[in-house]
């Protein structure tokens, strides 16, 4: 058996066969596949602590006679503890929704949250706000357990001692004393991007009150300078978007509702024609490249060049000087494809390209006719501090020349993300009164003289402004666990010398703002009940370019790029001792924990990275042809050194990532984050500098002979030549449309009689070309289902138990991909259900919807199920890993309506049985049928794309039938005769043919 | 020397050998079983330390108060609800207003602070029973409480374990009755007449008994 796998492996190798891969290695000829073969990682079974044999016998047999004993006495006292004057809408067993947000870099992310009797457990979109339409991001799932951290600070410190609020308070009136007569020089305030219109209306007053008092901004994800103008973009508009190094779909303000509007016009039917086109010229991979139909592989540095010449095509530009060939050749025809849509083309720049690309791309979208149709510019939704506030670099020599007296910090952490060639922790140590105000007391909180606790966002009031503009409201859901205090209360301190509640701090602000409505406190109310206050959203302004050329200071027709394009230096084998080589540095924010805010988040940490499917580490990226050059491999540690600072790295080998270029994340390699962040990766900060934010040509990489474990799950479940993912260009699906069902295998015949479903009959769609690989499914289905993260060492092991896993597959050359496809797998709940056959306690059984259930309490860990389950859906829990103490605070995030499951048991995904039980109970308390779209699972909730869809295969009506009936639909491995109920729509493309044919056109022809 | 044991020995040996332990298996799964199903093990007839020793017989029979005047969400929540102490102090702010058997209300009233009571009818972690539901379908309150109407002290009516769940999931024309009828007590019909009253409630309350035994129905 295993050698014909392995053959069949080698033989659909020769081109023709597998079309898709997942790991590397795969296509490695001669590659060992053996180890996948084993249904349970290498490692995943055995017993390899440190505990022997003796040991575990001996303490098996005292735990079996204490086990025999407590089973005879009754459980752990469980009182039942009413209110004493329970609160009018609380009703116990009957979960209640508050509109709120949750700030992320700042912008609000628009959540309705689901509380149980006053208890926070589930975070879901806001399905009427513009921003998230019902869904949200990754992260935003993921605040539900940082509110839980028992990592959070508890106390008001000063100076690492415990002290308290009252006395934080007399110090700050003590100081407020002085900048009185001062005016408030030496006052320096550091905030994350503020777009809350009460904390702007404070840092106003405050500024007001103190002149000579500054506030600066240093956001780490966005460290160049203020902008005048930001772009707002219509993608549901575009029928052709060319992306410049720009990730639109995660971890963008608004990238909830961009990853919608994209998908919005790719949604394939049977007998449609058209879909947009997506192009991204990009360096390091992201997922917006993933999504795109074609994707054009750049160093950082010919980013600008390329867009220069997709510019002097449109005749907006000169052409540029310097320009690989095929990227000339893509300039080309992207340029021909965007002039043939004019109107509805759009071209976006990443973050990290530096202002003068931004207002040429600004130029080339005024050329296309997408200003006002595909993107809106504005004045950016953030408040943007007065004078030079976004420049760290002049506060720290402030700071080290003794000038500032007081700086208060708000929500930052700049001693960690604070760029390498800023001495920021010694210049604190100079400042005298150091205020930070923290959910952790990270590095900067550490170093502090006060350190104030911040209050989560669901524990306090506070607004701010969505990606549009929207301003949304912060309501608490619980009071502060920990004593935590808000920005808006501390700032209070600071402007009135008096504590304010949030609350009067919020409400008092906005009745100001509103004071001729004449009926404030039914709108409040009602505006509190929707989350956010309508028609607020920012306006396009109408400035041309020229105005925001000149807004950075320097002008667009010097693009500074040009000095930094180098050729490609030829690169040697690396040894221990070889000179090092020289490559170009790439730093981005983490895709799941950002800049490091995340970093101590377990959901997030454990949560596998989109396309690297690395947890818990970062790595030194680097493409299968670099690597092979430099004779490293996944696992080596190298050391790069940048500008003279160094810092040690794995290497991950990641396929699609430009050549000679090293992509580090940030975030990690903190040093204070908590139990689950504190240590993890390497310090990516160390190697970024003022002048270059995002890295830059001159690395020297050089190789230590250590490895360094990392834990990627991608490696772990293989599909052995299965045609498992499918896709074809939208010409090909045009000419037939059932090509995802070409070479299937017959279903096996069966002699027994089919078993009819006369209820509901629950089963999934998901339409591939929709999913982005977000993530955002994934930890939704870990907070909604009670999942445990296991830790590194356990993912390491193959015992990872999220039940979503994401299959993120490759199509093309391993260094270039030319398609990315990403398949969201979890119990696909099989009529044939392989696994039902060979449990000898009957703990996994069908129901009579068709639901493939577990019976918790009738699982006794043989494993035989996952064994035989073809889809390696099903999670073991190898070790105790929920914590049995119900007293600890990270019980409280438990969804009450879900088991939390102990060691020796099988899970997997369950369609959200506990969703399909209450809309259940609510049909037949009704005497009616369920309607469709009343059973909404998790991962369906909050996917931005819906690319998910549940519902009853029983109601023709149904969305999931109509998708069903799609003709490319199908079912992974039906050929077996599983028949299973999630069944997948294959990946439509829309490739560009002319990028295939086109001859090269020399510059001096194209311009 | 004559043999020390006659041939039948060996027989007898044996018997014991392969016959002991089987008696001993079968007694003890016996005995087991006896133990775990009986009163001693469910907690079934037990009476339940209170910190107020609250007698449903005296409010249910002597007052008539209805079950729903202090469980208010049994008919729409999972959880049937205990009344918060504003509830109990809606009467007993004007009744016996000095009892010193109700001082723990008054101080719970007083200080703000909830009254801890001992949880009488008690389900395993991993079953999710629905009180709303049962209550919609006619499950009348003693079927599974028993005669709380007569309960000085509370005790668990039922065993609640699982076969004993299955039993009604199994059959429930055997004992459901007319939804307006759940909350009266001393309801008991000749078996014949129940079974009629029940096929026809089964029709009307649109009860699909081959699906009260899907696993999924109590267990997620």
């Amino acid at each position: 058996m295993r050698d014909e796998v392995m053959n069949e492996d080698v033989a659909r190798e020769d081109g023709s066969g597998l079309r898709f891969w997942r790991g590397l290695d795969e296509l490695a000829p001669g590659a060992d596949s053996s180890a996948a073969l084993d249904e349970f990682a290498d490692g995943a079974s055995e017993w390899d602590d440190s505990l022997g044999r003796r040991r575990f016998l001996q303490l098996m047999g005292a735990s079996a006679a204490l086990a025999g004993l407590s089973g005879c006495l009754s459980g752990p006292p469980d009182p039942i503890v009413p209110y004493v004057d329970q609160p009018e809408q609380v009703v116990p067993g009957k979960p209640l929704f508050f509109a709120t947000a949750v700030p992320i870099r700042g912008y609000a992310e628009p959540v309705l949250v689901e509380s149980h009797t006053g208890r926070p457990t589930k975070i879901e979109g806001n399905p009427a706000h513009p921003a998230s339409r019902g869904a949200t991001s990754a992260q935003a799932q993921a605040a539900l357990l940082d509110l839980y951290d028992p990592d959070r600070s508890q106390t008001v410190r000063f100076r690492g001692g415990i002290a308290t609020w009252q006395q934080f308070v007399e110090a700050m009136q003590a100081q407020r004393a002085r900048w009185a007569a001062t005016g408030g020089a030496g006052l320096r305030l550091l905030t994350g991007p503020v777009t809350s219109p009460t904390l702007a209306a404070q840092l106003a007053s405050l500024l007001q009150q103190f002149p000579a008092a500054r506030w600066h901004v240093p956001d780490p994800a966005a460290p160049g300078p203020a902008v005048a103008v930001e772009p707002r973009y219509h993608f549901d508009r575009a029928r052709v978007v060319l992306t410049l190094d720009a990730e639109v779909i995660t971890g963008q303000p608004g990238s909830v509702r961009y990853a919608r509007d994209l998908v919005s016009r790719r949604r394939v039917r049977k007998g449609q024609t058209a879909m947009s086109r997506i192009y991204a010229a990009e360096s390091t991979p992201t997922l917006t490249g993933a999504l795109a139909d074609e994707r054009l592989r750049l160093r950082p540095s010919e980013i600008g060049p390329f867009a220069e010449a997709v510019a002097a095509r449109l005749g907006a530009g000169e052409w540029p000087a310097a320009l690989s060939p095929k990227a000339q050749d893509w300039a080309v025809t992207v340029a021909a494809d965007l002039r043939a849509n004019r109107g509805a083309a759009v071209v976006v720049a990443g973050e990290t390209l530096v202002p003068e690309w931004h207002v040429l791309v600004r130029r080339l979208n005024e050329a296309l006719g997408a200003i006002g149709q595909t993107v809106d510019y504005g004045a950016p939704v953030a408040v943007q501090p007065p004078g030079n506030g976004t420049d760290l670099a002049a506060l720290v020599r402030e700071m080290t020349a003794g000038r500032v007296d007081t700086l208060v910090m708000l929500g930052v952490n700049p001693v960690y993300t604070a760029p390498a060639d800023l001495p920021f922790a010694e210049a604190l140590g100079r400042v005298e009164t150091t205020v930070h105000l923290g959910s952790h007391l990270d590095e900067t909180g550490f170093r502090s003289v006060w350190h104030v606790p911040a209050a989560h966002a669901l524990e306090t009031w506070s607004d701010a402004r969505a990606y549009d503009g929207t301003v949304t409201l912060i309501q608490p859901l619980i009071a502060p666990l920990y004593d935590g205090r808000s920005a808006h209360e501390v700032l209070a301190v600071l402007t009135d010398g008096t504590p304010t509640p949030g609350y009067d701090l919020v409400r008092g602000f906005w009745q100001r703002e509103l004071a001729d409505r004449t009926d404030f406190d039914s709108f409040w109310r009602q505006t509190l009940r929707k989350g956010f206050l309508a028609g607020t959203a920012a306006s396009a302004s109408a400035t041309t370019s020229a105005e925001s050329s000149s807004v950075y200071g320097r002008s667009a027709s010097s693009p500074p790029g040009r000095s930094m394009l180098r050729p490609y230096a030829g690169l040697q084998p690396l040894t221990s001792n070889s000179e090092p080589a020289t490559l170009e540095l790439i730093l981005r924010p983490d895709p799941t924990i950002g800049t490091g805010e995340w970093a101590n988040n377990g959901w997030l940490q454990e949560t596998p990275k989109p396309l690297t499917k690395l947890t818990w580490d970062n790595a030194a990226l680097i493409s299968p042809s670099t690597a092979k050059t430099l004779g490293v491999e996944n696992e080596d540690v190298v050391e790069l050194r940048y500008r003279g600072q160094t810092v040690e790295a794995p290497v991950w080998v990641l396929a699609g990532q430009p050549e000679g270029c090293v992509t580090c994340h940030l975030g990690y390699g903190r040093a204070r984050a908590g139990r689950a962040g504190t240590g993890a990766g390497f310090d990516a900060y160390r190697l970024r500098f003022v002048d270059a934010p995002w890295g830059g040509p001159g690395l020297e990489i050089r190789k230590t002979g250590k490895t360094y474990a990392l834990a990627a799950t991608n490696e772990q479940w293989r599909m052995h030549g299965r045609d498992l993912a499918r896709s074809a260009p939208i010409s090909a699906f045009i000419e037939n449309p059932d090509f995802a069902h070409e070479g299937e295998m017959m279903e096996l015949p069966t002699l027994y009689p089919g078993y009819e479903y006369d209820g509901y009959k629950w089963g999934m769609a998901i339409d591939l070309t929709a999913c982005t690989g977000c993530n955002a499914c994934v930890v939704a289905c870990v907070a909604e289902n009670n999942i445990p993260v296991v830790g590194k060492e356990e993912v390491r092991r193959g015992r990872h138990m999220y039940w979503l896993r994401i299959d993120r597959y490759y199509k093309g050359d391993a260094s270039d991909p030319e398609e990315v496809l990403h398949q969201p797998v979890f119990c696909q709940h099989c009529e044939n259900a392989p696994c039902e056959l060979v449990c000898p306690v009957n703990a996994t059984v069908h129901d009579s919807e068709g639901l493939n259930v577990m019976i918790y309490n009738r699982c006794m860990g043989t494993r035989y199920c996952s064994n035989n389950c073809p889809y390696k859906v099903r999670r073991f829990n190898f070790l105790q890993y929920t914590d049995y103490d119900r007293n600890d605070v990270s019980a409280l995030r438990h969804n009450p309506d879900v088991t939390v499951r102990t060691r020796g048991v099988m899970e997997k995904c369950t369609y959200c049985v506990q969703r399909i039980s209450h809309a259940r109970i609510e049909a037949k308390k009704e005497n009616r049928t369920i309607r469709d779209g009343e059973v909404v699972t998790a991962c369906q909730g909050v996917c931005p794309t819906d690319a998910i869809v549940f519902g009853d295969m029983n109601d023709r009506a149904s969305r999931v039938n109509q998708l069903k009936t799609e003709p490319h639909n199908y079912g992974l491995l039906a050929e077996l005769g599983t028949r299973p109920r999630t069944t997948y729509l294959a990946q439509i493309t829309n490739p560009n043919p002319a990028l295939r044919t086109v001859q090269r056109s020399a510059p001096d022809e194209a311009s | 020397m004559g043999q020390l044991y006659h041939p039948y020995a060996n027989a007898l040996t044996k018997l014991f050998v392969v016959g002991g332990p089987l008696f001993v298996f079968v007694l003890w799964w016996f005995v087991a079983a006896q133990v775990m199903w009986s009163p001693w093990s469910t907690g079934e007839y037990e009476f339940v330390e209170q910190p107020v020793p609250f007698s449903h017989e005296h409010h249910v029979s002597g007052l008539g108060i209805d079950c729903r005047y202090c469980h208010a969400s049994v008919e729409v929540s999972s959880s049937a609800g205990m009344p918060p102490t504003e509830t109990c102090m809606s009467c007993h702010s004007q009744l016996w207003t000095d009892s010193p058997m109700l001082e723990p209300v008054r101080r719970s009233y007083a200080r703000n602070e909830p009254i801890p009571w001992n949880r009488v009818n008690k389900l395993a972690d991993y079953v999710y029973f629905d009180h709303s539901i049962h209550v919609a379908k006619g499950v009348g309150c003693e079927t599974c409480h028993g005669r709380v109407d007569q309960m000085p002290l509370t005790y668990q009516g039922a065993s609640l374990q699982m076969k004993w769940c299955l039993g009604c999931h199994r059959a429930p024309e055997k004992f459901i009755r007319p939804a307006e009828e759940v909350f009266v007590f001393g309801r008991d019909l000749p078996e014949d007449e129940q079974l009629e009253i029940g096929r026809r409630l089964v029709q009307d309350y649109d009860i699909h008994v081959e699906q009260l035994t899907d696993c999924s129905i109590c267990h997620r």
